[in-house]
């Protein structure tokens, strides 16, 4: 594995301090503070257009920050982003497969590139493409890979030289339930050796199902971070009270929260009054449940989930 | 949220910013795609030089015996030897370099790993260029195969050849990443790669146009590699003009080279 950064040392893989990006009168990201501790999967849960993806291409410097510093594995960026990128594994949103090269092919070129000593590519590979379950689609080109399989190419990829850090962007973006499964339990994998993974992603469940700590993005900043049951309980209590009614009821009991100060987002048909476990009595008839991540994050971004 | 700043680190190996590791894994990419292309390539870059040899071997040959001295066979089989070269260069590199970052995001997968923009263009350039010193070749075979005699310094052609397709590669890579769109290249292919091959000494001697062209011709790479593969071939080294000749293929790739990095750099990165 060679020698490590000094950030390994202290435990942080990833550190952005006071990171914005302008790309002209807009800014994608506007004062950026995140550190991702080695050995956790993290999760940068936010609304699309929240600057996920611009910060994930800072980690690789295809996009410089306006302000700001960055470190990658104890690597300052962009000066010595080489380095840190040939410890890191990175999975984009976008397939960037050569389709017209073979898995093995493609893997044997990474490889490579990824500076694996000659002797041992050709087992490198192999162990890529088992953990892709693509042993049998070796040789197959990429053109004639299902959506799946090409999703779980483009992971081995970046796996091929046994990254300590892996960036996912929006790993299960546009894929079926099945296949999204499938990659979970990869990603699963990934974080019970040991290895870091930091992931974006807007699919709430995503970021609870494998994240140890999810910081949550809205308008180019982490709005906040945690574990996502201490989010839950911060910023949405431990249970919601779903009040039913019509539009006219609902937006008559909306002025009634306001006046009382309760915290409350809409939840589908329904009016949800989180903190529920605080009040007892006065609240309308309808339904407890409990609390989740969705209404701690429409809570922190504002953003109604369809 | 404060984060605490971590001390700087030890650094390993540093990188350099040109690796050879890097250059040769994105040419290997390349010449694995190339392996499924060579045929095709092989049958166009032998086909079209005998096209040419036939029509205006043959055709004007019957009109014009001798040009400089020269059979007019052996004056246009040495002149395509450039055609050939920037037929094989610029307009791969081109279209192969939109594609790659327009449609198929190749370089951004690179640039994910580590492979610096420089490390891209570099390969690009070096890889097409070989391809030209290869396929450069194949008009002097065909002309061998009608008759022209080589001197021994015919050797020397396919350094030529690399050495301007290498500068018509950068060209071409330069081209794509300035152009937005694949239309533009119309522009740069009528405007400008159309008279300058016409304008090399390939088929006709430029000592005939007017002044101003001829002086437009002294800057035309593609003049310089004509006159250098005449007299490797068939007239004689000529030192001092052929060392002239070499010198200004060498400063047009480099460049071209430094130009392809910049733009492909404000291209890819934001």
């Amino acid at each position: 594995m060679g020698m490590s950064g000094a950030g390994e040392e202290h435990g942080v893989a990833i550190a952005l301090r006071g990171v914005v990006k302008r790309f002209g009168a807009l800014t994608a990201v506007a004062g950026l503070d995140l550190e991702v501790p080695s050995g956790i999967c993290l999760g940068l849960l936010g609304p699309n257009g929240a600057g996920k993806s611009t910060t994930m291409r800072m980690l690789t410097s295809q996009t410089i920050p306006t302000e700001g510093a960055i470190e990658v594995l104890g690597y300052q960026l962009p000066e010595s982003s080489k380095q840190a990128r040939a410890e890191m594994g990175v999975v984009p949103q976008l397939d960037n497969l050569d389709v017209e090269l073979t898995c093995r092919q493609i893997l044997t070129v990474f490889a490579r590139l990824y500076r694996v000593p000659k002797g041992d590519r050709a087992a490198a590979v192999r162990r890529a493409l088992e953990i892709a379950n693509l042993v049998d689609r070796a040789d197959t080109r990429v053109d004639l890979l299902s959506g799946g399989m090409r999703r779980r190419l483009l992971i081995a990829r970046g796996l091929v030289h046994r990254p300590r850090l892996v960036l996912l962007d929006e790993p299960t973006v546009g894929l079926d339930p099945q296949v999204r499964q499938e990659l979970w339990s990869l990603i699963d994998n990934l974080r019970s050796e040991g290895t870091t993974v930091l992931m974006s992603t807007h699919y709430i469940e995503e970021a609870e199902r494998l994240a140890d700590t999810v910081a949550v993005m809205s308008r180019g900043r982490i709005v906040t971070q945690g574990r996502p049951a201490e989010l839950v309980l911060e910023h949405a209590g431990r249970e919601a009270h779903e009040v039913y009614g019509s539009p006219a009821r609902l937006a008559e009991l909306r002025e009634q929260a306001a006046r009382e100060g309760w915290v409350t987002r809409r939840s589908g048909p329904a009016l949800a009054i989180l903190h529920a476990e605080r009040h007892n009595g006065g609240l309308p008839d309808g339904e407890r449940r409990a609390a989740t991540l969705e209404d701690a994050f429409v809570t922190l971004t504002g953003e109604e989930i369809e | 949220m404060s984060v605490a700043a971590p001390p700087r680190p030890k650094r390993r190996r540093r990188m350099r910013r040109i690796e050879p590791t890097a250059l040769l894994g994105v040419m290997s990419r390349d010449a694995t795609i190339f392996t499924r292309y060579w045929k095709t390539t092989t049958f166009s870059s032998v086909v079209d030089p005998t096209i040419y040899l036939l029509a205006f071997g043959f055709g004007f040959g019957a009109l014009v015996s001798s040009v400089n001295g020269l059979d007019y066979k052996e004056y246009i089989g040495t002149g395509i030897v450039a055609t050939a070269v920037l037929f094989s260069s610029a307009f791969p590199a081109m279209y192969g370099t939109f594609i790659k970052y327009r449609f198929q995001r190749t370089y951004d997968a690179f640039l994910a790993a580590p492979v610096d923009v420089d490390e891209i263009a570099t390969s690009e350039i070096l890889w097409i260029g070989l391809r030209a010193g290869v396929y450069g070749n194949a008009p002097l075979l065909v002309a061998i195969a009608f008759g022209l005699s080589p001197k021994w310094t015919a050797l020397l052609v396919p350094i030529v050849c690399f050495v301007t397709g290498a500068g018509f590669a950068a060209f071409g890579v330069a081209i794509a990443a300035i152009a937005g769109s694949i239309d533009n290249f119309n522009y740069v292919q009528s405007g400008l790669l159309t008279p300058l091959f016409l304008i090399a000494g390939t088929f006709f001697p430029i000592d005939g146009l007017p002044d101003a062209i001829q002086a437009i011709a002294q800057v035309n790479p593609l003049y310089h590699c004509v006159q250098l593969v005449r007299d490797l071939v068939v007239m004689g080294i000529d030192p001092l003009p052929d060392l002239g000749h070499l010198a200004f293929l060498i400063a047009f790739g480099v460049a071209m080279w430094r130009l392809a990095i910049w733009r492909l750099r404000v291209r890819l990165i934001d």
